[in-house]
């Protein structure tokens, strides 16, 4: 489903930690959505917002879903593109081994396995921000 | 130029909502095209017309009615977002076997897409809230 051919650059930025409120969850319902629309997207995790994207999230002890697990299928609607702050994770106490492995497989290169997840460090982030032609910051 | 709207955040609670609406009035004022306005998280709370704020403050919700009804603005609020906070219009009411519907007047409840159309469609895409 493409919009008269029109393929746009399109970032979203998650600046949230998963549960708290519900923009996480809402951020990956039109990552999910979006993914219909054949544009080229990314995910930025920024702030909080890297808590995400952390390994072995437990919710049983506040009542809510546990939805970390549709961030591996990512790869299945075509994203092969997450970015993580540097400094996000530094300012935390996290390192990538916190985080959950995440892949695409390229139909290009025999369905190879590869990563789509990279740290990058903020002006890194910025350059990649300034590139897009929408931003969508949750 | 032509503008799409996301607006994230509910009304009084949030200046998201105020933003947004100041702004469509001006690029429209200036001449410029807004494509869609787009409601969602709590922004969804922008479209029941069952508000009733107290006589001296703005009418957050009437006065989008009013400017879509001026200048034929698409106002949408997510399905999705709009069911969990109950915002129904007549057929997602009927569906859902509740027993009213609280939609604004030039307010329509549809899907994400549109809010991806609106950021393809739109040359900018400008959002308002946290």
């Amino acid at each position: 489903m493409s919009e008269e051919g029109i393929i746009k650059k399109l970032m979203y930025v998650n600046r949230k930690a998963p549960y708290g409120t519900i923009y996480a969850l809402e951020s990956l319902e039109v990552v999910l959505i979006g993914a219909a629309f054949d544009q080229q997207v990314s995910l930025a995790f920024v702030d909080d917002g890297v808590y995400q994207l952390t390994r072995s999230q437990n919710t049983d002890g506040i009542g809510m879903k546990n939805f970390s697990p549709t961030y591996a299928a990512l790869g299945d609607y075509d994203v092969r593109h997450i970015y993580v702050e540097r400094e996000s994770l530094e300012a935390r106490g996290l390192t990538v081994e916190d985080l959950m492995p995440l892949t695409y497989e390229d139909e290009d290169d025999d369905w190879a396995e590869k990563e789509s997840l990279r740290i990058v460090d903020s002006s890194e982030l910025a350059t990649l921000m300034g590139e897009q032609d929408v931003v969508l910051s949750f | 130029m032509k503008f799409g709207i996301l607006v994230n955040e509910g009304p009084y609670q949030h200046q998201a909502s105020d933003s947004a609406y100041q702004f469509a009035q001006a690029a429209l004022t200036a001449g410029h095209e807004v494509y869609r306005v787009f409601f969602y998280h709590d922004g969804v709370n922008n479209g029941t017309r069952l508000t009733v704020p107290p006589q001296d403050d703005r009418n957050v919700v009437d006065r989008w009615s009013e400017l879509a009804e001026k200048h034929s603005l698409d106002l949408v609020l997510c399905v999705a977002a709009a069911q969990r906070r109950g915002l129904l219009d007549a057929d997602e009411a009927q569906r859902h076997g509740k027993d009213a519907d609280n939609i604004a007047p030039g307010f329509r409840i549809s899907g994400l897409g549109q809010l991806i159309e609106a950021a393809i469609q739109s040359d900018r895409l400008v959002t308002f809230g946290d």
